[in-house]
C-alpha cells in the first residue's frame, strides 16, 4: 500500500517537576497519495508534534508512522520539511541551497543543476540564482525553501507553518504557489497552520485537532483547494460555502480556547 | 593635573569651535540630520571624524608642547627650563663683625651644548670671593662655602645675605632665574628655573622618537634590527595562536555536539578562562623554561581557551530549523558537520579569533619583558634599564600599532569571507 498511514500515535513524556504532559493521544490518520491535508487546531494542540513525528524528528511512545510501508525511524529525504523561517543556509547562495538535497545524494552536477534551473523556473527566482539568501525579501526566502524541498522529489512535502511569518499579501500568492506546486508535482502535502483561512484554501482535507490530550477533533473534505488551483483565491472566497465553514470552524476552536482558559481560571 | 585640565580644555574648546564652523558649512541634508531625538538615539551616534583628528593632532600637540618639539612652532611650547647667565650677589659676616661682598657668576647651558663658565676676577682681598659657576639646565650646582669664602681672613666666616636679603642655614631664595637653598655647612645650592617641560630623559621630543626608529630600523638596537624584533612577537603570535585553533576549535565543536565532552571539560575550560595568561608566566617558565617553548605553550594556552570556548558558541547557536531541514534533506551526521555546523560557526570563532590574537599579542609582550633574546618586549625592557626612553616610546607605539593592524586585518577577512554574518 503507498501513502502515509499514521497508526494510533500517542505521545506522553515526564516533566522535570515529577508531572507528565499527554501531548498525543491515539491519532490515527490514512493519507493517499497526491492529498492536500491541512491541520489547523488552537495553540498547545500538539500539531507540531505530530507533525515531527512524521517528519521522524521524534518518536511517538505508542504507534507508528508508516510511509510506502516501512515504518518512520528517523528524518529521510523521502519526507521534505519546509519551516516557517530560518531554516536556510545564508552562507550558500540560492542556487546552493536549493541543490543541496541532491549534491548531499552524490549527484552529478549536470544531472542536479537541470533539476535546481527547472524549479527556480517554476517558482519564479530565476533572477536571483545567485544572490544570497539574506539578500531576498521573507516570501523569496521561502520560493527557496520551496524548490529546495521539491529537489529531492520526496514523497511528503511536510510544512509547519510555511507562510506564517509573511505579511498578507505575499502569503496569498505564495497560498496560489503552494496549491500550484500541488497540482502540478502531485506530492502528498501535510500543512499546519493556524490561519482558519489558509487551512480551508489549502486543504482538500481539514483535520481541526483539540488540546489536552492532543487528538483529532474533527475532520472536513473540502472543494475550496481544488477551485483554487489556477483560480484568483479572492473568488474561492466568495463560494457559498466558504464562509458558513469558516464560521464553524472559528466557532469550534474560539470554544476550545475558551475551556482551556476556563481550566487554567479553575486551576488556579 | 595641569595637563588634564587643559586637556579637557581643548577638548571643550574643539567640540564648541567645531560646531561653530559646522553650522557656517553648508549644512548637511542626509536622513540623520533631520532626526530631532538624537540624544539616546544609538543610530544617531556615529564616530565625528573631525574629533578624531582633532583628538590625535592634540595628544602630538601636548607631546610636542611639554618637549619643546621643533615640530610645532615655539609660540605652543611650554615655559622651558633657564638657559642663560644669570648671577647673584652676597654678603659674608664673620665673628667680629666684618663684612664682605662677592659675586656668583652662573651660567646654565642645555646638556647638548655645554658652555665654559663666565670669566670672574677673583677677589682674594675680602672674606667673600667671586665665583663662577657652569651647570647644566635641569640639574642643581653645589656652591662650595670654601669657593665663596676666603675662611682663613677671619674666624667663623658665613654667608649672611643673598641680594641683600638676610639669610640663614636652611632658608630658600629665589633669584629669580631659579633658587638658591643656604646648606646647613654655609654652601648655596642653585637650582635653575626647570620650567613646564620635561627633560629628554623623562618624555622624548617626538622628532627623537622618530628619528630613533629610522635609526633603529636601519641599524637596529643591540645587533638585532627592528624587523627582527617584531617578526619575532609576530611569529610567536601565529604559532601560538594556531597551535591553540587546531586544538580549541575541535575541542570546542566535540563540546557543542556531544554531553559527554561537555561535561567532562567544562570545568576546565570553565575555570582556566578567568586566570589571565600573564599569571601562567612563572608556571610556564618553571615546566617549559624560558625560551621558544615556554612562550609558544603560554600564547596556546592563552589562544586555547577563546578559541575552545567561540567555537562551542557556534555550535550553540545553529539553529534547530537548519539542523532538521539537513537532516530532512538527506545530509549525514558528517554532512551536517561540515555543510552546516562549521559554517554556521564561522562567525562566532572569527570574534574569538579576534579576541584570541588580541589578547596573545598582549602577551608576547609581557612574555618578552620577563624573559627573551628577541622581541618587541624585549627591545623595550633593554632600552628601559639603559634609560633610552625614546626606545621604549617608539616600541610602545609600534606594538599599539601593529595590535590595532591585526583588528583592523581580521576584520576586513571577516567581511570578506564571511558576509552572512548577522544576517541568518
Amino acid at each position: 500500500m503507498s501513502g502515509l498511514k499514521i497508526d494510533d500515535v500517542s505521545m506522553r513524556f515526564d516533566l522535570p517537576d515529577g508531572g507528565s504532559v499527554q501531548a498525543l493521544k491515539n491519532v490515527s490518520l490514512d493519507i493517499k497519495e497526491g492529498e492536500l491535508m491541512s491541520v489547523l487546531g488552537p495553540s498547545g494542540c500538539g500539531k507540531t508534534t505530530l507533525l515531527n513525528i512524521v517528519a521522524g524528528f521524534l518518536a511517538p511512545t505508542e504507534g507508528a508512522v508508516i510511509l510506502n510501508n516501512h515504518r518512520v525511524t528517523g528524518p529521510a529525504p523521502e519526507r521534505g520539511m519546509v519551516f516557517q523561517k530560518g531554516a536556510l543556509f545564508e552562507w550558500m547562495s540560492v542556487r546552493k541551497n536549493v541543490s543541496f538535497g541532491p549534491d548531499m545524494k552524490g549527484m552529478p552536477k549536470s544531472e542536479s543543476n537541470q533539476i535546481v534551473e527547472h524549479l527556480l523556473d517554476v517558482v519564479g527566482l530565476q533572477d536571483f540564482k545567485d544572490k544570497a539568501v539574506y539578500e531576498l525579501s521573507g516570501g523569496m526566502q521561502q520560493r527557496v525553501a520551496l524548490a529546495r524541498c521539491l529537489a529531492n522529489d520526496p514523497d511528503v512535502i511536510l510544512m509547519d507553518e510555511p507562510l506564517g511569518a509573511l505579511d498578507a499579501l505575499t502569503r496569498e500568492k505564495m497560498q496560489g504557489l503552494v496549491l500550484k506546486l500541488w497540482k502540478e508535482t502531485g506530492k502528498t502535502i501535510i500543512l499546519i497552520t493556524h490561519s482558519v483561512e489558509e487551512a480551508l484554501l489549502l486543504g482538500e482535507r481539514l483535520i481541526v485537532m483539540a488540546p489536552r490530550p492532543g487528538r483529532i477533533h474533527k475532520e472536513y473534505r473540502l472543494p475550496f483547494a481544488e477551485m483554487g488551483v489556477g483560480q484568483d483565491l479572492r473568488e474561492v472566497k466568495k463560494q457559498k460555502d466558504y464562509g458558513p465553514t469558516r464560521e464553524e470552524i472559528l466557532t469550534m476552536i474560539w470554544n476550545m480556547e475558551e475551556e482551556i482558559m476556563g481550566r487554567q481560571e479553575s486551576a488556579a | 593635573m595641569i595637563i588634564l585640565l587643559m586637556y579637557i580644555a581643548i577638548f571643550v574648546a574643539a567640540m564648541i569651535g567645531y560646531k561653530l564652523i559646522a553650522a557656517r558649512m553648508q549644512p548637511e541634508h542626509d536622513f540623520t540630520s533631520l532626526k530631532t531625538v538624537t540624544f539616546g538615539d544609538e543610530s544617531a551616534v556615529v564616530s565625528n571624524r573631525s574629533a578624531s583628528i582633532i583628538s590625535v593632532v592634540t595628544i602630538f600637540l601636548i607631546w610636542g608642547s611639554f618637549t619643546g618639539s621643533n615640530l610645532i612652532p615655539s609660540f605652543l611650547h611650554m615655559p622651558g627650563p633657564f638657559v642663560g647667565e644669570t648671577s647673584f650677589d652676597f654678603e659674608a659676616t664673620d665673628s667680629t663683625g666684618k663684612t664682605d661682598d662677592g659675586t656668583v657668576s652662573i651660567v646654565v647651558h642645555t646638556v647638548d651644548d655645554p658652555k665654559d663658565a663666565p670669566e670672574v676676577e677673583e677677589d682674594t682681598t675680602g672674606i667673600a670671593d667671586n665665583v663662577a659657576v657652569k651647570m647644566a639646565a635641569w640639574r642643581s650646582a653645589l656652591i662650595s662655602s670654601n669657593d665663596l669664602l676666603n675662611k682663613d681672613l677671619g674666624t667663623d666666616v658665613k654667608v649672611t645675605s643673598v641680594n641683600g636679603e638676610p639669610v640663614d642655614a636652611g632658608d630658600i631664595v629665589n633669584i629669580g632665574t631659579g633658587t638658591l637653598r643656604v646648606t646647613d655647612k654655609g654652601s648655596l645650592s642653585f637650582e635653575p628655573n626647570k620650567g613646564w617641560q620635561m627633560e629628554e630623559i623623562w618624555l622624548p621630543a617626538p622628532e627623537s622618537v622618530v628619528s630613533r626608529l629610522i635609526e633603529i630600523s636601519q641599524e637596529g638596537y643591540q645587533n638585532v634590527t627592528l624587523a627582527e624584533n617584531l617578526g619575532w612577537s609576530l611569529y610567536r603570535v601565529l604559532l601560538g595562536f594556531i597551535l591553540g585553533s587546531l586544538v580549541g576549535i575541535p575541542l570546542g565543536y566535540a563540546m557543542g555536539l556531544n554531553s559527554w565532552f561537555r561535561g567532562w571539560f567544562d570545568p576546565i575550560v570553565e575555570f582556566m578562562r578567568p586566570v589571565p595568561p600573564l599569571a601562567l608566566i612563572p608556571l610556564v617558565i618553571i615546566w617549559f623554561g624560558i625560551w621558544e617553548t615556554g612562550k609558544i605553550s603560554l600564547l596556546f594556552l592563552a589562544a586555547l581557551w577563546i578559541m575552545t570556548i567561540a567555537a562551542r558558541a557556534g555550535v550553540s547557536g545553529v539553529g534547530i530549523s537548519k539542523v532538521h531541514a539537513a537532516y530532512s534533506l538527506g545530509a549525514s551526521k558528517w554532512q551536517l558537520l561540515t555543510k552546516v555546523i562549521v559554517p554556521n560557526s564561522l562567525p562566532e570563532i572569527f570574534t574569538g579569533a579576534r579576541v584570541a590574537m588580541g589578547v596573545c599579542w598582549g602577551t608576547v609582550v609581557a612574555a618578552e619583558l620577563v624573559a627573551a633574546e628577541k622581541g618587541a618586549g624585549k627591545m623595550i625592557i633593554a632600552a628601559s634599564k639603559f634609560q633610552n626612553t625614546d626606545i621604549v616610546l617608539m616600541g610602545i607605539i609600534l606594538i599599539g600599532i601593529i595590535g590595532y593592524s591585526i583588528d583592523i586585518l581580521m576584520r576586513q577577512a571577516e567581511n570578506y569571507l564571511i558576509p552572512w554574518k548577522g544576517k541568518g
